[in-house]
Formats: structure tokens, C-alpha cells, sequence
């Protein structure tokens, strides 16, 4: 039976932390994703969980932590934005290489420089090839029920899992939000018992090998199987979870895409605002749609494809460049996911958009499915890499 | 705990053969006495920053740990142990673990001195109850024998070579021990290869069995890096310490404790000269260098005698 | 699911049946690997002059002079000596010489 509640997306995160309770903290505080640590510590100092909570000194000594706890057999999460998960990139690949199951929430922000505390997806995106489940969550409530499904996820693929949501838009603002039984919560994730562990277990377990050439492909391999396998996981951990509290999740989510003519994919919390841009267009008889990617890693390229396939043209919203002169980090992805699946009849365009905070509005999304109603009459694409709500 | 020699050397070894490190390496005597100290009925999980000794030891699929062992990278040993110490009482406090584990990080001076110093200084400020064994030998020797912030002034290095425009390392060598001191910790201390490695093993065995952080460092010398002949390492060593350069000493709980004051204190030039990374200061015009080594010795030592109230 | 063993992962083993992480799950593998190749030069025990003394046992970098239950050391274990010569030097005997290694 669902509490309902009102709760910053932070705050939910926090209070999904203190449901499972888990073993180890490692953290540093960065902002907008702060007040996680601070809220969990707050649980910590009044008994609330006992969770062991390392101050670490750093993000990188954060990551650290994590890893050299989970290698002990424990459960161990942290949280982090910015900055923070760049510091700690090198450690993301080390924790997924070594296949520790650790738990990481991001608040979502602009990466330096110009420094900048607002949301965009750069943080997360620079850090798309460390080999990380990666959940965004467009609400407080996505953010909530993606972390109580995380651990089952991550677990089951001995793969670290990313939990993001939009830096400051939902992990500060304080929304409607249904909550769940702590004992149903811990019911449902269980407990952590690896196999392997450097604690505990009948013999001692060596990790963090030198591998020569002859060894390494070989592991990365097998690295990449976790990746693929994770695909169905996410699935079948979501139909439990929809059993259990009625909310269903998927790896994306398509609005209002069966007849669509035009339709934008997208991440995080600019979907919402997008949604509304669709409801008031369709409302004006024009055939529009959305795609938002819940599961960007494992990259769900052949379920986006197949959305996309009858559309006369596509914009693939991205909340952070690559500065490739090309396209940004999405685009690219989806763009290899089309290639490959053969949908090469839509026209495609591609928006960075929403850097640095820039507010996204419901006309700002209004104005791409103008453009794309354009290109679809016309046939003209135009400039396929586009900035868009930026003076001129 | 009074050290038995004789009961010390029949300890079953928890480092074994087979690892790679170069033939006489001083890192592996480190090591393994080090381990040796452990109370053979307790369990252990050991360390390693990216080194010499990680790369040595843990070479796919051959591990010279017979205990647990971890390593994360080349910066974070402080910080990874203190991951996992931090599971372990995890795991006491929740009842899932009933063995006892002590928590051994090991780094060479790179990995201690500089890129690995923030998390040393983490995990001591913190206190978790570990120890950190740094294997000082002076240089990144891993990656070729590059100056750290430990090599000696005047040392011949590859990114500080003895070239005729400069002569070798510009700096003096930084003092980690007395900044870990700082950090009030319960146990930190100074410690080479001398004798029966009594002094070694006996601070071993404090820094494991006294509860919260502690720190030692442990002159390791590279043959290699430091170029003498592999035999003569306990020349070397005996040297560093008779004549001041690398001074045996404790801080317990604060209180600063001299071990060992030589009746006669060498001149440093009978530590210097059995090196090759030092022979340019023996040239002809450079015996200001060797003057301004005999200097930084001397002011070193009466400051750790005054510190040792002495 | 039995445990993988570290003396399995040799140069043939393929991408599923390598360990997960390159983790190893077991301790002291190394112990198969014959480092005493590597020598030049050898350590020759001479027992007839040998006091027990001990002091050669700890400065061997690697694990190469066994003791005994009852306290006494053995002859070298040639299969990891690399011979670095730091335990003839340790002798105050003289028990230990080196010599040229004959391959």
C-alpha cells in the first residue's frame, strides 16, 4: 500500500537509501546532489539506518570506498553530480571492470567549464563508455522507483548502476510521490550475498589484476555480456516491481508514438515538458509524438528504432555535446541504432539543447516540432546539428 | 609484544615466491616481514597502489597473497582500504562476520608521497584501524625510475638526470613521516633493514595491533634505481641509518620516540658514495653539494632529537 | 557453480571461462611460477659452517630459504631464488657463496 507524499527528488533518493539500508556509504558532497549525503547522514547519527557512512575527502576517494567495500561483500552506494562523477571517472571503470554491483545516484549538472551548478546531461554523458547501468529518471517518483529497482538490477549483472535525474529541476523541487513499505522495500531488494568476496568466504579472493594482452580482451568481453544480459534483467526486475506497487517501467517510454508523424527522443525531466508540448499540439490536430530513454546504457537502439520507424522525421534532443563538430551523444547513438536496424526513411535532425541550466519551455519544444513538420513537408533537413534557445 | 627472533623467522610467510619484483628488490623484505608480524590466527586484506609491487604480485592470473588482496589504482590505497575496513565493521556490527581481519595498505613513495597522498591523508584523518606501510625506494621506479617527492636532493633520476646545466633533484626530499605525524594518529613510525629486522618487525607489529591508523614508512632500496650491487642492500640500509639520513624513530600517540642514536654518526658521504644515483656530487667542483647534503642531515637530525627530547 | 582455479587460466582460456574482473579466488597462485629461471648467479649452502644464525632468513626477497618446525634453516628452494646474493652477504659465516649459475 503506497504512502503518498511530497518529497524533492534528493529527498527521495535519500529515503529509498534509508529503506534499504545498506552496508556502506562512501560520499562527498557536490552540488545539487548535497543534500543526499546530508540527509543520509542525518538518518545515520539518529539510528534511523546503520549504515556505515565514510566522509570521504574527495569523489575519487569516494568511488574508492565503494570499491573496496563491495569487494568485501558489502553493499555500498554514494551520490554525486558534476564534477564530482568526473573526478571519479577513472574509479566508474574500475568498478565496472572489476564487477561490483555498487549503487550511484547523480544529480545532474553542466560540467566546468564556465563552472556551472545547473542541470544538463554532460556529467552523465562523459562517463557513458565506463561500462555503467545507466537509469534516468524524468520525475521524483521515476527517481525513486529506478533506485529501489537498481540494486536487483545491478546485482543480478555484477554491474554497477547509475540512478540520474535532472540536477536542481527535480532533485530540488518538491513534487506529489507515492512511497513504499520500508519492510516491502527491503523484501523486494533483498540481501546482498556474492559469491566471492574478500571477507568472509572460505578462501581469500585476489582483485585488481595486472592482465597482459593475452588475458584482457577476454575479460572486457565478457565485461560486455553483463552489458547485454542487463537488456532483459531491467525487464523482468520492472514486471516485479509492477506487480508489487502497480507502476510500470519499461527500457523507454513512448507518448503518444503510435500514429505519430514527428516525435523527438529525449532523457530526464525535459519529457514532461515536452509531454505537455505534445498534448497542446495534438490538441491542435498535429501528429506528434516522444520517445524518453529510461535505460540509456544498456542502450535500447533496437526498441528506439522500432518506435521511430513510420515517422516522416525525428529530432533526438541532446542535453550535452560532444563537441565533434557533428552531433551530440545521443544523436550519435541512436543515429548507429537506425543505421543498424535499417530505419533510414525518417529525417533526422539533432538539438543540443538545455546546457548549463538553460530553461527548456514547452515552446522551446514547440518550435522543434514546427521544424520538424518543415522538414517533413518540404524534404529540406537543413542543418542537422542545431542549438536550440540560444540568442543570436 | 617482546620480539622472538627465533619464533618470528618459523612463521609460515603469507607473501610468497613466484612474484616478479627485480632480483633483490627491497620491497618484498618489506613485505614480508611485514605480514610476518600478523598473529598467524588472524585473517588479513592487503592493499596494493598501482606499483612495483602490485604489478609484481598480481600478475593475471598469479597472486603472491595468500591472504585477500586488493588493488584499485595508483592513488587510492589509503582510500580503498578504508573501504574495506569500513565493510568489515559493517559486517561485525550486523553480525555476518565472525573472523578477525586486520587491514594492511602498501604504496611505494609515489603512491604515498604524491599522487596517493590526499587519500593517505583521508584514511589517517579519518582513523580507520588499518595500517599503511609505505615502501619507500625513492623514486616512481615502476614507470622508470622518476623523481618523486621523497627522492633526495642531488639524486640522479630520469626526470631529474645529473645533466651539466642541472645537477639532479633541486629539492630537498619532503618529510612525509612528520606529516603523517600530524595527523594524530595513534601509531606512526620510521623503519628500515637493520640486524635481525627486529626494529622493523616490532613496529610492524604495533601498527597492526594498535587500534585506529597508523603509518609506516620503511626505507626500501632499489638496486636498480639507486644503483649498487643487488648483495649489498643491508650495506645501504645500515648506512641511511648511521648516518642520520634516515633516522629509526616512533610517534606514539603523539609522543615522539628515538630508537636508535649512533654512538658514531657517520659523515654522509659514506651513504652516498655507494650509489650510483649520488655520483656526480663525488666530481671534482661539486663538493658544495655534497657540504649542503651534510647540512640538510645535520639540521634533520637536531630537529628529530629536540622533537625526541633529547 | 564451482569455483574457478587460477592454474585454468592459461593462454587458451576463452572469454567465458575466464574469472568475472579478473579476479582470482584463491591465494598464493604465484607459487607455480619458476622465477628461479631468472638467475645468474646461485646461492651454494655450506651447512658444515652454518651457525643457524637466522639472519639470512628474513632479508630473502623471495621466500627462498626454508625453516624448519624445530627452528632451523634448510637448503635454498631453487625454484624461486633469483639469486640476488643479499643472503650470502647477511652471513656472518661465510655459509653462504655464490656462484655462477650453470644452465
Amino acid at each position: 500500500m503506497s504512502i503518498r507524499e511530497r518529497l524533492s527528488g534528493n529527498e527521495a533518493i535519500a529515503y529509498a537509501m534509508k529503506q534499504i539500508n545498506p552496508d556502506v556509504m562512501g560520499a562527498f558532497p557536490i552540488t545539487p546532489s548535497t543534500e543526499i549525503p546530508q540527509y543520509f547522514s542525518a538518518y545515520v547519527d539518529n539510528g534511523e539506518v546503520d549504515t556505515e557512512f565514510i566522509a570521504v575527502e574527495s569523489e575519487h576517494s569516494a568511488m574508492s570506498t565503494c570499491i573496496g567495500a563491495e569487494a568485501a561483500g558489502c553493499r555500498a552506494i554514494s551520490a554525486t553530480s558534476s564534477c564530482g562523477l568526473c573526478y571519479m571517472t577513472e574509479m566508474l571503470y574500475v568498478a565496472a571492470s572489476d564487477r561490483l554491483p555498487i549503487t550511484l545516484a547523480v544529480s545532474c549538472r553542466a560540467l566546468s567549464g564556465p563552472i556551472n551548478i545547473n542541470n544538463d546531461h554532460s556529467d552523465a554523458m562523459g562517463v557513458r563508455d565506463a561500462g555503467w547501468i545507466m537509469l534516468f529518471a524524468e520525475t521524483n517518483q521515476e527517481a525513486y522507483d529506478n533506485y529501489l529497482q537498481a540494486m536487483r538490477i545491478g546485482e543480478a549483472v555484477s554491474l554497477p548502476i547509475m540512478i540520474c535525474q535532472d540536477g536542481f529541476i527535480t532533485s530540488h523541487a518538491i513534487e506529489n510521490i507515492e512511497l513504499e513499505d520500508t519492510a516491502q522495500v527491503r523484501k523486494f531488494v533483498g540481501e546482498y550475498h556474492p559469491e566471492h568476496a574478500l571477507l568472509g568466504r572460505e578462501n581469500p579472493m585476489a582483485v585488481g589484476a595486472y592482465a597482459t594482452p593475452t588475458y584482457y580482451i577476454e575479460s572486457k568481453r565478457l565485461q560486455a555480456q553483463a552489458m547485454l544480459d542487463a537488456k532483459q534483467v531491467i525487464l523482468d526486475v520492472a514486471a516485479e516491481f509492477k506487480k508489487w506497487t502497480g507502476r510500470s517501467y519499461d527500457l523507454i517510454e513512448k507518448y503518444q508514438m503510435d500514429d505519430a508523424e514527428e516525435a523527438i527522443v529525449i532523457i530526464g525531466s525535459s519529457a514532461g515538458t515536452a509531454k505537455e508540448t505534445v498534448n497542446e499540439m495534438r490538441a491542435q490536430g498535429h501528429k506528434v509524438g516522444l520517445i524518453k530513454i529510461r535505460a540509456f546504457r544498456p542502450f535500447p537502439g533496437a526498441e528506439i528504432t522500432a518506435a521511430l520507424k513510420n515517422v516522416k522525421a525525428y529530432a533526438v534532443m541532446d542535453k550535452a555535446d560532444s563537441f565533434n563538430g557533428h552531433c551530440g551523444p545521443l544523436f550519435a547513438e541512436v543515429a548507429a541504432a537506425a543505421m543498424v536496424a535499417g530505419v533510414t526513411t525518417p529525417k533526422v535532425i539533432n538539438y543540443i539543447y538545455g546546457l548549463g541550466g538553460r530553461d527548456v519551455r514547452v515552446e522551446s519544444i514547440a518550435h522543434v516540432f514546427t521544424e520538424l513538420e518543415n522538414i517533413a513537408k518540404t524534404g529540406n533537413v537543413g542543418e542537422t546539428y542545431r542549438y536550440l534557445d540560444v540568442r543570436e | 609484544m617482546t620480539f622472538n627472533f627465533k619464533e618470528e623467522v618459523k612463521k609460515e610467510d603469507r607473501f610468497c615466491g613466484g612474484h616478479r619484483m627485480c632480483a633483490g628488490c627491497g620491497a618484498p623484505i618489506t613485505i614480508k616481514n611485514v605480514l610476518k608480524a600478523l598473529n598467524p590466527e588472524d585473517k588479513a586484506v592487503i592493499c596494493s597502489a598501482t606499483s612495483c609491487l602490485e604489478v609484481s604480485t598480481f600478475m593475471y592470473p598469479y597472486t603472491s597473497w595468500k591472504d585477500s588482496f586488493i588493488h584499485n589504482a595508483f592513488e587510492n590505497a589509503g582510500a580503498t582500504i578504508s573501504g574495506v575496513e569500513t565493510a568489515y565493521r559493517a559486517l561485525k556490527k550486523r553480525g555476518k562476520l565472525d573472523a578477525t581481519y586486520k587491514f594492511i595498505a602498501f604504496g611505494g613513495d609515489g603512491g604515498t608521497y604524491d599522487i596517493g597522498f590526499q587519500s593517505l591523508s583521508g584514511a589517517m584523518e579519518r582513523g580507520h584501524d588499518m595500517v599503511y606501510v609505505c615502501y619507500d625506494n625513492e623514486a616512481y621506479m615502476n614507470t622508470g625510475i622518476q623523481r618523486s617527492s621523497s627522492t633526495p636532493h642531488f639524486a640522479d633520476t630520469t626526470t631529474t638526470p645529473a645533466g651539466t646545466v642541472i645537477p639532479g633533484k633541486q629539492q630537498r626530499k619532503k618529510d612525509l613521516t612528520q606529516i603523517i605525524a600530524a595527523h594524530n594518529v595513534a601509531y606512526v613510525a620510521q623503519t628500515t633493514f637493520i640486524g635481525n629486522l627486529s626494529d622493523l618487525s616490532t613496529k610492524a607489529h604495533k601498527a597492526i595491533y594498535t587500534p585506529g591508523a597508523a603509518f609506516l614508512n620503511v626505507m626500501s632500496p632499489c638496486p636498480r634505481g639507486w644503483r649498487y650491487p643487488s648483495e649489498d642492500i643491508l650495506k645501504v640500509t645500515k648506512a641511511a641509518v648511521e648516518t642520520c639520513v634516515w633516522p629509526l624513530f616512533e610517534v606514539i600517540d603523539g609522543k615522539w620516540v628515538l630508537n636508535y642514536e649512533p654512538t658514531k654518526k657517520l659523515p654522509v658521504t659514506e651513504y652516498l658514495k655507494m650509489q650510483g644515483r649520488f655520483a656526480h656530487m663525488f666530481k671534482a667542483g661539486n663538493e658544495w653539494m655534497l657540504e649542503a647534503a651534510q647540512k640538510e642531515v645535520d639540521r634533520n637530525w637536531q630537529e628529530l632529537l629536540i622533537r625526541c627530547g633529547r | 557453480m564451482s569455483t574457478q582455479r587460477a592454474k585454468d587460466m592459461d593462454e587458451n582460456v576463452t572469454w567465458k571461462n575466464i574469472t568475472p574482473g579478473c579476479n582470482i579466488f584463491e591465494g598464493g597462485s604465484s607459487e607455480m611460477v619458476n622465477t628461479g629461471d631468472w638467475r645468474t648467479m646461485k646461492p651454494v649452502f655450506h651447512a658444515d659452517k652454518c651457525k643457524q644464525c637466522m639472519l639470512c632468513v628474513p632479508v630473502c626477497p623471495d621466500m627462498s630459504i626454508p625453516v624448519t618446525a624445530d627452528g632451523k634453516r634448510g637448503d635454498f628452494n631453487y625454484f624461486f631464488c633469483k639469486g640476488c646474493g643479499i643472503c650470502s652477504k647477511a652471513c656472518p659465516f661465510g655459509a653462504i657463496e655464490m656462484i655462477k649459475e650453470e644452465k
